[in-house]
């Protein structure tokens, strides 16, 4: 048996047992943070209170809701909305949370595009944040199944149809994943379990795995400057003021973090502002109508988040459109790799890079407002377009960071 | 195989990569649909009553059939285009049969009866009164489910001969 002095003190106490000093000092004290850096890096702490928010409401929805053909539409509109104590507001919370983690999630990425912070050793910070994306991608998939109205059932039908891969006609595969011909109460069912459990418990894992990625490399700058941590941590513990002007960095906690929260406050007051006010922008009216598998909405769409990648399906026939599907999905992956420039430097710094980071967003924007557009006329060749510029970009990333000037 | 040691960790490595193979295969088999859902398959629609150019609706496995009873003027623009052959003969009349889903991606195609053709809203796909593709994306026409002709009544889910021709010589494929 190892030796155990009597603590003098709670912390005392758990230090002798779990290292809980160490744990302090390697994730919150002496986790540096750079000082040059602005209010875009709150984003990443953002998403985490978000996703804690939308774990709170759910559970509170999971009371009421019934994962039954017959009784999902209306124990989420009828039990919840109107009789639970309460119970439109963890809907809406919900709702609205679900919408906002992508915007802040785009922000976040778009952040850090462009300040290149996805190379160097922080290759698997990129990764592992873009995998969060595929599970958010799915938990929210998953999510939009649960009321059972007919935009739950028509993107439900569209969506396992893709993974038919076009003339492959892996239709068993289609009714394998749905576990019926068409969506139906086992289809209901899986997707309840993946949206509550198991896929929780991955973005859980995930969201571990992120910060893992970040303790070593840290966070990136507004220069893209490698910071000597060291020489700077050391300056900080010194502790004086002026050996504390002078280091670079802060610590995540309490300082940095003192700092997140402000802009948490700032973001939360929008937050309970749209819950309350303007919930409906994440409200499918289309979904209050119950699931009917013998008549289709005149127009199927998916919520906005998805609208870029869907309308790059949308302009060609069915096999190109699949593989430019799929091809759009998993291209942001590959971004360390393919930005072939050795300059960790924000986008402004960095000549044609600069151009391409615009093209990009701006890209993607065009491709989100046509995606909810019919898909007629005029709209269809500015998608089409849109949807071809997005490749001619990917392919001529490599290129242009490749001649890109050493800084 | 150098030492004992060795063997033990390949004898435990072996076991357990084997116990995982059969947990993955159980996990497969659990998601598959269930035998009560494969069986449930026959549905028998009588086409006595259908009106020429009068789409109606029926429902096999869960899927939207339609049923479009051709008018002589249908029939000539069918023979023409070659597209007689998807349409199903019960004795002067010709009846045009299909799972109504949109071959693309799954939508309900809406019907046109002026036009005598199909539009799916989704990605604004088209199909002739034959339920041939007439604009893409749609890869084909609307898929023909298994029947039996039965006097004036359609068995869906049998395949009768005159389903196993159209299977044969492609002018569907297996749903
Ligand atoms: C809900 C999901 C996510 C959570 C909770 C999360 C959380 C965080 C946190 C707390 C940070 C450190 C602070 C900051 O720089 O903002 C961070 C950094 C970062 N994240 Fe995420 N993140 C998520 C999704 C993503 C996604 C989808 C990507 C992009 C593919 C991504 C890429 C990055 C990168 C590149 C950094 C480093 C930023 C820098 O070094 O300046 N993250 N994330
Ligand atoms: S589902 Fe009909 S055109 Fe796409």
């Amino acid at each position: 048996m190892a030796h155990f002095e009597k603590a003098k003190s709670l912390n005392e106490w758990l230090d002798q047992r779990i290292g809980i000093n160490t744990l302090k000092k390697v994730m919150q004290s002496e986790y540096w943070i750079p000082k040059n850096i602005n209010f875009l890096w709150a984003m990443g702490m953002v998403l985490a209170a978000t996703f804690g928010i939308l774990l709170v409401s759910g559970i509170f929805l999971l009371m009421y809701y019934n994962p039954s053909t017959d009784l999902a539409f209306d124990s989420v509109n009828y039990t919840i909305m109107t009789e639970v104590g309460y119970g439109w507001l963890w809907r809406h919370i919900h709702g609205v949370g679900a919408s906002l983690v992508f915007l802040i999630i785009y922000i976040h990425m778009f952040t850090g595009i462009y300040y290149g912070s996805y190379k160097k050793g922080r290759e698997l910070i990129w990764i592992s944040g873009m995998l969060l994306f595929v599970l958010f991608s799915a938990e929210a998939f998953s999510g939009y199944m649960l009321p059972w109205g007919q935009m739950s059932y028509w993107a439900g039908m569209v969506i396992t149809n893709l993974f038919s891969g076009g003339s492959l006609h892996a239709d068993g595969l289609v009714e394998w994943i749905r576990g019926d011909y068409v969506p139906a109460q086992a289809f209901l069912s899986r997707f309840f379990m993946l949206h509550v459990l198991l896929m929780p418990l991955a973005i859980i894992g995930a969201i571990v795995f992120h910060f893992g990625t970040l303790r070593l490399p840290h966070v990136n700058n507004q220069d893209g400057k490698e910071i000597d941590f060291e020489e700077s941590a050391r300056l900080w513990k010194e502790g004086t003021t002026e050996s504390r002007r002078k280091s670079e960095v802060i610590p995540f906690s309490p300082v940095f973090l003192s700092k997140d929260v402000f802009v948490m406050g700032v973001y939360f007051i929008l937050f309970f502002y749209l819950v309350f006010y303007h919930f409906e922008f994440a409200m499918d009216p289309v979904n209050f109508d119950p699931a009917n598998g013998l008549k289709t909405p005149t127009h199927i769409y998916p919520e906005w988040y998805f609208l870029w990648s869907y309308e790059i399906l949308r302009p060609f026939p069915t096999d190109p459109g699949l593989v430019a599907f799929a091809i759009a999905q998993v291209i942001f992956f590959t971004l360390p790799f393919l930005d072939m420039s050795p300059n960790v430097a924000p986008a402004n710094k960095r000549g044609a890079f600069h151009i391409w980071f615009w093209l990009m967003l701006i890209d993607m924007l065009v491709l989100t407002f046509m995606g909810k557009l019919p898909p007629e006329g005029i709209w269809s060749t500015i998608g089409l377009v849109a949807a071809i510029t997005f490749f001619v970009l990917w392919i001529s990333l490599p290129i242009i960071t490749k001649l890109e000037k050493k800084l | 195989m150098s030492s004992r040691r060795d063997f033990m960790g390949m004898a435990l490595g072996g076991f357990t990569a084997l116990g995982g193979i059969g947990a993955l295969m159980a996990m497969k088999k659990t998601w598959d649909p269930l035998p009560s859902v494969k069986a449930a398959g026959f549905t028998t629609i009588d086409l006595k009553d259908a009106q020429e150019n009068v789409l109606v609706t029926e429902k096999w496995r869960g899927k939207p059939i339609f049923v479009l009873k051709q008018s002589k003027e249908m029939v000539e623009k069918a023979k023409k285009s070659d597209e007689l052959k998807r349409l199903i003969n019960i004795g002067d009349e010709y009846y045009m049969v299909a799972v109504g889903l949109c071959t693309h991606l799954g939508c309900i195609p809406g019907y046109d009866s002026s036009k005598q053709g199909f539009l799916c809203a989704c990605h604004g796909g088209q199909y002739d009164g034959t339920a041939m593709v007439t604009k893409a994306p749609p890869p084909r026409g609307l898929d023909i489910p298994p029947f039996k002709i039965d006097g004036t009544k359609l068995v869906l889910g049998e395949e009768g001969p005159e389903y196993k021709k159209m299977l044969a010589d492609g002018t569907t494929m297996k749903v």
